[in-house]
């Protein structure tokens, strides 16, 4: 028997362009309709159909078994999610804010990721929720989250920024045996420059590879979320200036692609991190090692970066907007390395 | 003639808690043993005093080995559990001698043992933890309409965590089938259940989650298995969550290297005089159930099983230092690293 898949998800099916927010919704979609073991819990996820509507319909679709509206307790229902997936089943636990997930990071770090390493089995789950500033959120809707978990072996963290990519990657995540946290740019949810038609069939974005966005010959740009949109507009701006730049989006964040990111550095010889995570402890200072460890005497420049500052996330606009990296930085940092 | 059985004993149960309690000790006193040898290089765990606790809440829930039965949450003080619900002594020592054979293939110490055919879970040292994962497990058992419980043991130290109170509140309020069993043996390492809680017993925390909550002498394994019999009932019956208490005491320090010098000597003999497995002991002797025979042979039994599983477990090998980066996901192989394996030049190990 099939199901009656609800108006809003059929875009796909239509052949018509879908947002990010709706790639990831039909994804989900998809896996639940797919696998019965799949189940979601999270607050206002059901009746309200979660705080930006990814999970609008799902309740009355699969009903209030397998669309758990919790209390607001973000640690209880993670842990009750690594209950469940001891249990053969596939949780998918949304934080309403991924900046609430620090009630978790217990459960998450000394429970879920060494599950499979102390015997207990492995851990079927996705942590997925929204991430990332721009949209005047203040201190606690706006963080992004990756290197509180980055330092963490057993985790894997995704953190897409295309509509297609976030769609194979939540199917991807969903269906891998291991606890995957994902990263949804909120500033991506709705773009509309990122509307795109998506496959009709089913397909998946394999975990743990880069995604090389624009080929290039004098300089590799590394990064990742919101920030791939910035530094491809940065590097357009930059063929003018006759340097040629090389994007790539990691896609997922651990396990790290260093093979990916090294051989592209061995031909551009110049590298440039780019994250909207802050500055210290950010995922420049890994990648920077790595090159360094492999790819030391094919650089011709030091290594930058260009992050967000050290600072809480601000509320106001013009305190934001100096906060998160731009795209004149991205610029600058390029033109200074490409003059190296 | 002996005495008419308690509700839901026969002669066979009665001897069968009786070698479960024994079990524990033997195996308990044979790891102090192993210790002051140097094979144990991690804290043994005693739970002299508190066997009972562990043993009649184990006995009261349905054991199978298909994945069918109940299901359960140690901690490291309740060993008797794990070994009524099959757990082998065998990788009990294994486990604490940190041979390659154990269950944890070394990675983790102690009573730390899953096994979901038999039903149980190891806990993690953050014991409050182990609320929030037990009300997954027996979240599962609601959501596929499996007629199965949980337990999860936990103490006073767990009772104040804020991983305590999530897992309890989403337990509750989605029913979940599953008994708290409260260890409380006065003690968090040193820190006395005063400084913890201002009850007089836990108990007094469950209405605050709409639960139901009993506190029993925890020395006494007959009223243990009554009434944790009654709590599973009532969570198998559709009444959701249950509290037990089990009020005893700690009788040495939280591990070997604890002294137990901040208690008050006195105190702990008053305990020692209400000993759980003496008491049992005599109550099977003044009812009749079994003769003093039956019972030192049960305890000879035991003796050996620990002496001969613990020799076994010492003659197996420890694991290789290489295979401390196995199983950390189920598809990522972690590197070794470059200085310890035979690489000539980290420029090139990765290249084609």
């Amino acid at each position: 028997m099939s199901r009656a898949v609800p108006e809003h998800l059929q875009k796909t099916a239509k052949g018509e362009a879908v947002t990010m927010l709706e790639a990831i919704s039909e994804g989900l979609y998809e896996e639940m309709v797919r696998d019965d073991s799949v189940f979601m819990m999270g607050e206002d996820i059901g009746t309200y159909g979660g705080a930006f509507k990814v999970t609008r319909g799902f309740l009355e679709e699969f009903g209030d078994r397998r669309v758990i509206d919790t209390p607001i307790s973000e640690g209880g229902f993670t842990g009750a999610a690594a209950g469940a997936a001891h249990m053969g089943l596939r949780p998918v636990v949304e934080m309403q804010f991924m900046d609430f997930i620090s009630p978790a990071y217990d459960v998450l770090t000394n429970y879920i990721a060494t599950s499979l390493y102390r015997g207990a089995g492995p851990m079927p789950m996705v942590i997925r929720g929204p991430v990332g500033g721009g949209n005047r959120g203040g201190p606690f809707h706006s963080q992004n989250i990756e290197m509180a978990f980055f330092h963490t072996p057993g985790l894997k963290i995704v953190y897409p920024s295309t509509a297609y990519d976030a769609k194979g990657l939540i199917k991807a995540a969903i269906r891998d045996d291991n606890p995957v946290i994902f990263e949804e740019h909120k500033g991506l949810y709705r773009a509309p420059a990122l509307r795109e038609v998506l496959p009709a069939e089913d397909y998946v974005v394999p975990l743990g590879e880069a995604r090389t966005v624009l080929e290039g010959q004098d300089l590799t740009i590394v990064t990742y979320g919101a920030m791939v949109h910035k530094s491809v507009e940065a590097a357009q701006t930059l063929k003018n200036d006759g340097v040629s730049v090389e994007v790539i989006d990691l896609r997922t964040l651990l396990p790290l692609d260093e093979d990916t990111i090294v051989e592209s550095v061995k031909r551009t010889g110049k590298l440039l991190v780019v994250h909207e995570d802050t500055r210290t402890g950010g995922i420049a200072g890994e990648i920077a090692i790595r090159v360094s460890e492999r790819a030391f005497e094919w650089l011709d420049g030091p290594i930058l970066r260009v992050t967000a500052i050290d600072s809480p996330v601000p509320y106001s606009g013009s305190l934001e907007d100096y906060f998160l990296p731009q795209t004149d930085d991205i610029v600058k940092a390029a033109r200074y390395l490409a003059a190296y | 003639m002996a005495d008419h059985f308690p509700t839901g004993l026969d002669r066979d149960a009665i001897l069968e808690l009786y070698r479960a309690l024994c079990l524990t000790r033997a195996a308990e006193e044979r790891l102090e043993f192993l210790q002051k040898q140097g094979h144990v290089t991690g804290g043994v765990y005693r739970s002299l005093g508190q066997e009972a606790g562990a043993v009649g809440a184990a006995f009261a829930l349905e054991r199978r080995t298909d994945g069918t039965g109940d299901f359960l949450a140690p901690t490291v003080r309740a060993a008797g559990a794990l070994f009524l619900f099959g757990g082998d002594v065998l990788d009990f020592f294994r486990q604490y001698l940190a041979r390659a054979t154990a269950p944890s293939k070394g990675r983790e110490a102690n009573a730390k043992i899953s096994d979901y055919q038999k039903g149980f879970v190891a806990p993690v040292s953050p014991l409050g933890t182990m609320l929030e994962v037990m009300a997954g497990i027996t979240l599962s058992f609601k959501l596929r309409g499996e007629d199965r419980v949980g337990m999860v043991f936990y103490g006073d130290g767990a009772s104040s965590t804020g991983a305590w109170h999530e897992g309890l509140n989403f337990a509750a309020v989605q029913r979940c089938p599953l008994i708290l069993m409260v260890e409380a043996n006065q003690w968090a390492f040193s820190t006395p259940t005063v400084k913890n809680t201002r009850l007089e017993s836990f108990t007094e925390k469950a209405p605050g989650y709409g639960i139901g909550a009993e506190s029993v002498d925890g020395t006494d394994v007959i009223a243990v298995f009554e009434a944790v019999s009654r709590a599973a009932a009532h969570a198998r019956a559709g009444k959701g969550t249950q509290m037990v208490e089990l009020r005893y005491f700690r009788r040495l320090g939280h591990a070997q290297h604890d002294a137990h010098e901040y208690v008050d000597p006195a105190l702990t003999a008053e305990w020692e005089a209400r000993d759980p497995i003496a008491l049992f002991h005599a109550r099977i002797l003044e009812r009749g159930w079994a003769p003093e025979e039956e019972l030192q042979t049960i305890q000879q039994e035991v003796d050996e099983q620990c002496r001969v599983a613990a020799e076994r477990a010492l003659s197996e090998p420890v694991p290789q230092g290489p295979d401390a980066v196995g199983d950390i996901y189920t598809d990522v192989l972690m590197p070794h690293p470059w200085t310890r394996a035979d690489v000539p030049d980290l420029r090139n190990a990765c290249d084609d």
